[in-house]
């Protein structure tokens, strides 16, 4: 039976890897999840089978309420609200590994083998600092909590004492696990808790998606350390797959930003918005979204930069309507998806993929930045830091983050609000330029008078 | 238990490398379900859950492993189930 459940957990091991292998292609994703899932149901099936389990009551009564939970939150969620959906999700990965740790302890009582005791703790820091962690950025995402960070005096000092406090309490509990037992561990517990919100705190809104991706880091790197507790290879293996995953993740994040993951956990900055010198203000010309139709009806080419104030817009359908309206008349239409886009990475994706967006016009900034020269007209969508020549310069906030080059389009048009920078604080020297048109207003009721204008011209 | 560990570690480095080859290769593109169906496949701590909350040694540990079955379980549906859902909006072609 041993060997039958192993070779399931192996079974369970390949199907995981070959669906994140068919992960590289929009046309064959779906069957590599739908892969990925199967070898899930294998592994906790094949699991049921193991001798020591001799009670299903809890078993049953927690994949049934957990199973609802799941089943609710997946079919209710909206696109928009993807990243607090994966940050809970992560949440409840991490909450649920440590939970595993504390109970291995409690089920092996009087067992000193240091490996066992050493992972149980390592377990229950990362599981309770990726519980707490993903709760705040949820609550951030959210808007429950203030989205600006939280910086105090000593903040990074109490942090280095919290750590240093986990470390000593877990090699006191290595060396003697059976005397002081289960309080040091609850110890471990609570200060990897408060340590898992202080960590987060510092972290404004602007920097959500390297905090959500390092925390889905975090939530694989706790399933892999309890699989060192119990001893099994398939949750060491599905553990650091994500846990890699999460650290490649992050990473593109703090490079499309351009920022290093220490500044972004330690510098307490994205969010707040920096002033601008009042007397550096250019006047701009505003135009109307019938000169802004006008504009895309003789283009030949046209590029969207689409930001995430699109969707705070709601404005992806109608951008799709005008997409489909211009590429009717001829017109090559594609989108250009800066990394930072959404609120999470690949966010902007999802958001156009249900506004009915073809896939295959959704470029990414590799792809797109050789064609913005030879392109008629870019139509900029919510979007500022990520088309600002000015992070080509040095010494400003955006130096050096890597940006669409739409100011080598034809003309730019530019739907936003106001000319109130970006995140970042930066101003746009591209509102300021001759080929662009300001049209100021709500994305959405923007984009529909200018594709009302379009129709009228036909 | 030492020989044990060498395995582990050593299945551990191997699982490094296989992530690093595979999640290089997904494109921006699906980042988002990325996220969302390795998040599912970290729910794979359940297989933990389920054997503290069925191994019947203590009324605590089993109640511990019951929230753990839950919350993993939330994981695990939830991600794939998500996840599924925005690949099937990922199409090619302007018609629903």
């Amino acid at each position: 039976m041993v060997a039958l459940i192993n070779l399931g957990y192996l079974v369970s091991i390949s199907l995981f890897v070959l669906g994140l292998k068919l992960l590289s292609s929009p046309r064959t994703a779906r069957r590599g999840n739908f892969l990925s899932s199967a070898g899930m149901l294998i592994a906790v099936v094949g699991t049921l089978l193991e001798r020591e389990i001799v009670d299903f009551r809890f078993i049953i009564a927690g994949l049934v309420i957990g199973g609802f939970l799941g089943l609710l939150a997946a079919y209710r969620v909206k696109m928009t609200a993807m990243p607090q959906m994966v940050g809970l999700l992560n949440a409840f990965g991490g909450g649920a590994s440590a939970l595993v740790a504390l109970a291995q302890f409690l089920d092996h009582p009087g067992f000193k083998e240091a490996v066992f005791q050493a992972t149980i703790a390592i377990t229950l820091f990362i599981g309770m600092i990726t519980f707490t962690g993903s709760v705040l950025a949820f609550a951030k995402l959210e808007g429950w909590t203030k989205e600006s960070p939280v910086v105090f005096p000593g903040h990074r000092l109490l942090n280095g004492l919290l750590l240093a406090s986990i470390v000593v309490l877990s090699v006191i509990h290595v060396l003697n696990p059976s005397s002081s037992g289960m309080l040091i561990l609850i110890v471990i517990f609570a200060v990897s808790s408060v340590l898992g919100v202080t960590l987060v705190l510092p972290i404004g809104g602007a920097d959500m998606p390297v905090v959500i991706s390092l925390l889905n880091s975090y939530s694989g790197m706790a399933a892999a350390a309890s699989g060192f507790v119990i001893n099994n290879y398939v949750l060491i293996v599905s553990g650091t797959l994500v846990g890699v995953s999460g650290l490649i993740l992050t990473n593109i994040m703090c490079r499309a930003m351009n920022r290093s993951l220490a500044n972004v956990l330690f510098g307490g900055v994205g969010g707040e918005a920096a002033a601008i010198a009042p007397g550096a203000r250019r006047s701009v010309k505003g135009y109307s979204a019938q000169d802004a139709a006008m504009t895309m009806g003789n283009a030949h080419s046209i590029i969207v930069v689409p930001g995430y104030g699109l969707a705070v817009a709601q404005a992806q359908y109608i951008l799709h309507e005008t997409e489909e309206f211009l590429r009717k008349k001829g017109i090559k239409v594609l989108f250009a998806i800066h990394p930072v886009a959404g609120r999470m990475p690949g966010h902007m994706n999802v958001l156009l993929a249900e506004a009915n967006v073809s896939y295959d016009l959704l470029k990414d900034i590799d792809q797109i930045n050789p064609e913005f020269r030879n392109t008629d007209v870019v139509l900029v969508v919510g979007a500022n830091d990520v088309i600002n020549p000015a992070a080509r310069e040095k010494g400003n906030p955006l130096s050096g983050m890597p940006i669409l080059n739409a100011d080598e389009a034809g003309s730019v048009i530019i739907i936003k609000r106001s000319l109130k920078p970006g995140f970042a604080g930066v101003d746009n020297p591209l509102f300021y330029e001759a080929k662009t048109l300001m049209v100021f207003g709500d994305a959405r009721e923007t984009l529909v008078e200018i594709l009302a204008a379009l129709k009228q011209s036909v | 238990m030492t020989g044990n560990l060498l395995v582990s570690l050593y299945i551990f480095i191997l699982a490094v490398f296989t992530g690093f080859s595979l999640i290089s290769r997904v494109p921006t593109l699906l980042h988002t379900p990325l996220m969302s169906g390795s998040n599912a496949i970290s729910g794979i701590t359940l297989v933990g859950a389920v054997i503290s909350a069925g191994a019947g040694k203590g009324r605590l540990s089993a109640v511990l492993g019951l929230l753990a079955v839950i919350l993993a379980t939330i994981n695990v549906v939830g991600g794939y189930l998500v996840t599924d859902r925005m690949l099937r909006m990922f199409r090619k072609g302007s018609k629903r």
